[in-house]
């Protein structure tokens, strides 16, 4: 009896031995099972039309691999001269045509399931450019933008590439576990999709039209995610970072949003109550310009082409500084010169003014307030 | 043209005289042979930026091309494999082949079949020039979307939509050619039951082109106007719709993509029988087969869409038509190998790339139905598990199906044969790079790497290499495959009539080479040669 | 077969074609009436609600549906746009009216319109309008406010799965007013 156990016990450590890494490599090469309910249905539907393909190849494989085996010349030197039977036909047309109503069944109970967004507890509204997201939430009035946070000298290979490379984002979306979440989810300029895989949330973002798609989350982490509608140059750099916290943890959060916002309200106040110097004013403009717009405009505001156009001896940078100001706080219509106005501070957007007039080869010797950004809102 | 190459004024003048008589030939064969150079240089072209596309991702970062470059050359590697490679490839067969497998002494329209070829080398002119225009070459993907491709799109943009309307009536007036052709020349006794199945296949196809590329005309013609001539076709702005576009586009763009493939099942359902030396089985229901999928072709757009933010109902329709266009490509699947079952089966070149074919394409149906299943499809979409689909229906499936052709019908052509032992090398090692190349992107998908993308997270970072690998060794065999072809027209051991033992059909009767002109008096046809 | 038949189906086969560019075209407005008719991609109707439609409100429903109203502004427009009230509890059958406030924020007179989308989808069709200032333009002087207003009901055949909509405005300019920047994309 004792030998018997003893060779179970050390067959089966022998198995699973063998077996873990196996199961690991195959966990790398599977759909993740993500971390909502829905995501593992999914996951699960995954299976199941996997399975039904790699059944029916190895069965239609293996004949096939059997007739060239024994159907070959040299082995079969006369062929049979049938060349139809209507009975064999219509079995191998009505079985392919069972299995996927059998097949449908999990998987439209799963989609009428996703579809439904009613009886949400909480909105973000999920707004899509090139190449960044905003998320609002609509309780509360909160509103901000994320960008990709993986350093440029990474992309370039200056830099050795972190974990989390291409999908690092420097303001996460914040929610709650437990809590029906609606995302609201649309574009301002082209189509871009925010994608979850960890919540097996992918929307398509279209301008002037809004999606919807929810999901409830159970365990707090960081999920990450990437746009997945081709958007331009940037669409490789848009992440979507997601960090989901206990309730009472992510109430704190919305707090915290509000007291910040409160916060830098007082220092805008400040901000436009001063009088600043060119001095002052140039390195906050020129890390603003660094940040946001030399993605398009190029570091020495030589721009690429036509499309974006060189900064440097521009008619508007060089001109009125009222038109320096509409173009920059509220975008050129149907370009991807975007609204800065929400995104930016007064100080922000008098500084990179400021920055441009006087840089490069542009000397207006201008110098705008964040008083003057202000009032032009 | 053949007698003007006897003038004495051509003695004087050869190259005039070369000139002349491919620009203005009016023969099915040499238009088939301008349509299958074209398609072969444009096949090094496009694979050129596929290469490209690949050394980029061979490692995360950007080392090589900038993403605004990355994004111009995959959308004009998709248009040009689309609309240079795969269809003028198809076309070029057709017209090689067509005739001479209804007993026709040529195509219906001659002087149009000319003109359909003339414009593609314009066509593919204009749309590569767009690379060196002010704002670079299309960069919105070959599905152009809008308002990317409207709004937002390139200067260039108005010159790629000019190549499109050029390759789109080419295709119109090849497709009405091959129509009319099949149905008023065939030769007495030749009943439509009783044609082979690559004229079946291409004479669906034919309606196909004809039904859905003026459709891709009107999408492109609505992006004209939307940028230049103040509609809002597409733009929410003046009442518009993105969304709109996607549904009209993959209106054309899904029987596209069976136009893509039907010629190619027509060529396996040739030569499978040939080398198993016994008939197609079920010849009836391929061809029922065929004219299912090609019907239910036009009722499954929306499969491309699923998270624009379709209602469910639209949801379950298209996920319930897409699933069953599964059976009648079974069947075919089906009907393939119980040819070969208690054949007796030699495996020439022609044969294996067949059987690739067979067993390849199926592979890419198999990842096709799991991407009809809506609710997975939301974690599959835009990743590269839809690039792994739709490569392995298109490599292993158009492509292959075109190189098993090229095998099997040039000693007919040239009068050569090719070298078994180099094609054999080419079959395998083109085998194992496009599963290289190919089979990881289904596991970069599935780990959530999007499409499109000219540079990626680490962790996708092992697969990547490897396909990029499959694909270095993927475009040397093709090198191979150039050096075959030409070594194979210029000399080799002769080929017989028959060619191949197992052969059948009225192309196998005339001389090989086939002569210029072949079946001028109508063949007579055997009552017993159903195929 | 003869010349004349090689003809005719070549003629056929190009009106075929033809005729397909056409019906690419005409799936414009089949796409839109589709839309219109079962409120697919929240496309609400760009008409006010008919004298019909309005007496078939009459008295509301028990149940309440909950509205949340979003005002965005397209790029290049230089206008503040938000609305006064950002969520409505309803009945349906039920009159509602709510104001949004404009301001031109520019030195240039500005023309606006304002274009509706609904999630979900399927509930567009249900949102009636009496009177929306997205039937019309809105034309602001520079620095010129405004309130305009809203008036709708939700049909009382509201399905009883949809307790919640969004309702969203993107004011987008209009091209033909005084303009800031060029109109081409490129400078």
């Amino acid at each position: 009896m004792t030998s018997h156990a003893g060779g179970l016990k050390s067959g089966l450590a022998i198995l699973i031995l063998w077996g873990l890494p196996h199961v690991s490599i195959a966990a790398k090469l599977d759909m993740r099972p993500g971390v909502t309910e829905m995501s593992m249905r999914i996951q699960q539907i995954h299976h199941m039309g996997l399975w039904v393909c790699i059944v029916v190849g190895v069965i239609v494989f293996g004949v096939m691999f059997y007739t060239m085996f024994a159907h070959r010349r040299s082995r079969h030197p006369v062929p049979a001269t049938f060349s139809h039977s209507t009975l064999v036909e219509f079995i191998w047309t009505l079985i392919p045509v069972l299995i996927l109503v059998v097949m449908a069944f999990p998987a439209t109970t799963a989609l009428l399931d996703i579809e439904n967004n009613d009886d949400s507890d909480l909105t973000i509204l999920i707004t899509g450019s090139q190449w960044k997201w905003n998320y609002r939430y609509l309780e509360s009035g909160i509103s901000y933008y994320s960008n990709i946070a993986t350093p440029q000298e990474q992309i370039d290979n200056l830099e050795p590439k972190d974990e989390y490379y291409l999908l690092d984002a420097d303001n996460p979306l914040v929610l709650p576990t437990n809590k029906k979440i609606r995302f609201l989810v649309t574009s301002d300029d082209v189509i871009h999709s925010w994608w979850v895989p960890d919540f097996a949330v992918k929307q398509d973002a279209i301008p002037g039209f809004i999606n919807e798609a929810w999901a409830i989350i159970p365990t707090p982490g960081t999920y990450r995610g990437q746009c997945a509608e081709l958007c331009g140059k940037g669409h490789g750099f848009m992440p979507i970072e997601v960090e989901v916290r206990p309730e009472g943890e992510f109430d704190q959060w919305i707090e915290d949003q509000r007291i910040a916002a409160e916060l830098a309200s007082g220092a805008a106040v400040a901000a436009r109550a001063k009088t600043w110097t060119m001095e002052e004013l140039l390195p906050i403009g020129q890390e603003t310009f660094i940040k946001h717009c030399a993605t398009c405009h190029e570091r020495d505001g030589m721009g690429q082409g036509s499309k974006y156009p060189a900064l440097n001896d521009s008619p508007i940078a060089t001109g009125l500084i009222a038109d320096h100001l509409d173009r920059v706080m509220n975008g050129k219509a149907d370009t991807e010169m975007q609204s800065w106005a929400p995104q930016l501070s007064d100080l922000e957007i008098a500084a990179v003014i400021t920055y441009e007039r006087n840089s490069w080869d542009n000397d207006t010797g201008d110098v705008i307030q964040p008083i003057t950004v202000y009032e032009a809102r | 043209m053949a007698a003007y190459a006897d003038t004495a004024n051509a003695r004087h003048h050869p190259l005039i005289a070369f000139a002349r008589r491919w620009l203005f030939t009016t023969n099915h064969k040499e238009i088939g042979t301008l349509y299958l150079w074209l398609s072969f240089t444009l096949f090094f072209i496009a694979g050129g930026m596929a290469m490209v596309m690949r050394l980029e991702l061979f490692e995360p970062g950007i080392q090589f091309v900038q993403p605004e470059f990355y994004n111009q050359v995959l959308t004009l590697h998709g248009l040009i494999m689309v609309f240079g490679v795969v269809m003028p490839a198809f076309v070029g067969l057709a017209n090689w082949m067509i005739p001479m497998m209804i007993g026709a002494p040529d195509m219906a329209l001659p002087r149009m079949n000319n003109f359909s070829f003339w414009i593609l080398p314009f066509a593919f002119t204009l749309l590569l020039s767009t690379l060196f225009m002010e704002g670079g070459a299309p960069n919105f993907g070959w599905t152009f979307y809008a308002p990317l491709s409207t709004t937002y799109g390139p200067p260039s943009t108005d010159f790629f939509i000019l190549g499109v309307h050029m390759m789109g009536i080419s295709s119109i007036m090849g497709a009405i050619n091959i129509i009319v052709t099949i149905v008023n020349l065939r030769a007495p006794g030749m009943t439509y039951m009783k044609m082979p199945l690559f004229v079946w296949t291409w004479f669906i196809t034919a309606f196909l082109l004809i039904m859905v590329m003026p459709v891709l005309a009107g999408i492109v013609t609505m992006m004209l106007t939307d940028r230049h001539f103040g509609t809002s076709f597409f733009e929410a702005s003046g009442g518009g719709d993105p969304v709109m576009f996607q549904h009209i586009f993959w209106f054309f763009g899904h029987p596209e993509v069976y136009i893509m493939i039907l010629p190619g099942f027509g060529i396996a359902s040739q030569i499978i029988p040939t080398f198993s030396r016994k008939k197609l089985f079920g010849y009836t229901s391929m061809v029922w087969a065929t004219v299912t999928i090609a019907v239910l072709s036009f009722i499954v757009w929306g499969h491309h869409m699923f998270t624009t933010g379709m209602p469910v109902a639209g949801e379950l329709f298209f996920m319930f038509a897409t699933m069953l266009i599964a059976v009648p490509t079974g069947v075919k699947v089906f009907n393939w190998v119980a040819t070969m079952w208690r054949g007796s089966i030699t495996f020439e070149t022609p044969m294996l790339f067949a059987i690739g074919f067979v067993m390849m394409f199926t592979i890419g149906g198999f990842s096709g139905l799991m991407l009809a299943l809506v609710p997975a499809d939301f974690q599959y979409h835009d990743t590269f598990f839809v690039v792994a689909h739709f490569h392995y229906v298109l490599y292993p499936g158009a492509i292959f199906g075109t190189m098993a052709a090229v095998y099997y019908w040039l000693p007919k052509w040239c009068g050569h044969m090719y070298d078994e032992r180099l094609g054999r090398i080419h079959f395998w090692t083109a085998t194992l790079a496009v599963n290289l190349t190919f089979f990881p992107m289904h596991f970069t998908g599935l780990a959530g790497m999007p499409r499109r993308i000219p540079d990626y997270s680490l962790q996708f970072a092992d697969f990547n290499m490897v396909s990029s690998i499959g694909a270095g060794l993927l475009g040397l065999t093709q090198i191979l495959f150039l050096y075959i072809v030409i070594k194979t027209i210029r000399g080799g051991v002769k080929a017989t009539d028959q060619v191949w033992e197992g052969a059948e059909g009225l192309e196998w009767t005339v001389p090989s080479p086939a002569p210029h002109h072949t079946f001028e008096t109508p063949p007579i046809i055997d009552e017993s040669s159903v195929p | 077969m003869s010349r004349p038949a090689r003809h005719r189906h070549t003629l056929l086969l190009a009106g075929l074609a033809v005729g397909m560019f056409g019906f690419a075209f005409a799936l414009v407005p089949l796409y839109d009436v589709f839309c219109e008719i079962t409120g697919i991609n929240g496309k609400t109707s760009t008409q006010a609600a008919t004298l019909s439609e309005i007496k078939a409100a009459s008295t509301p429903l028990d149940r309440s549906v909950t509205i949340e109203l979003l005002a965005r502004v397209a790029r290049g427009l230089p206008w503040e746009f938000r609305p006064l009230e950002d969520k409505l509890v309803v009945r349906p059958g039920e009159m509602n009216t709510t104001t949004f406030f404009v301001r031109n924020r520019s030195q240039y007179t500005v023309t606006g319109q304002a274009v509706p989308s609904v999630s979900p989808g399927q509930a567009a069709q249900y949102l009636k309008k009496i009177e929306c200032f997205c039937f019309e333009r809105q034309e602001l002087p520079p620095g010129a406010e405004m309130e305009i207003g809203l008036s709708f009901f939700i049909a009382k055949d509201l399905p009883a799965d949809i307790n919640q909509l969004t309702l969203s405005y993107t004011m987008f300019r209009v091209a033909d007013a005084e303009p800031v920047q060029a109109a081409s994309h490129y400078e």
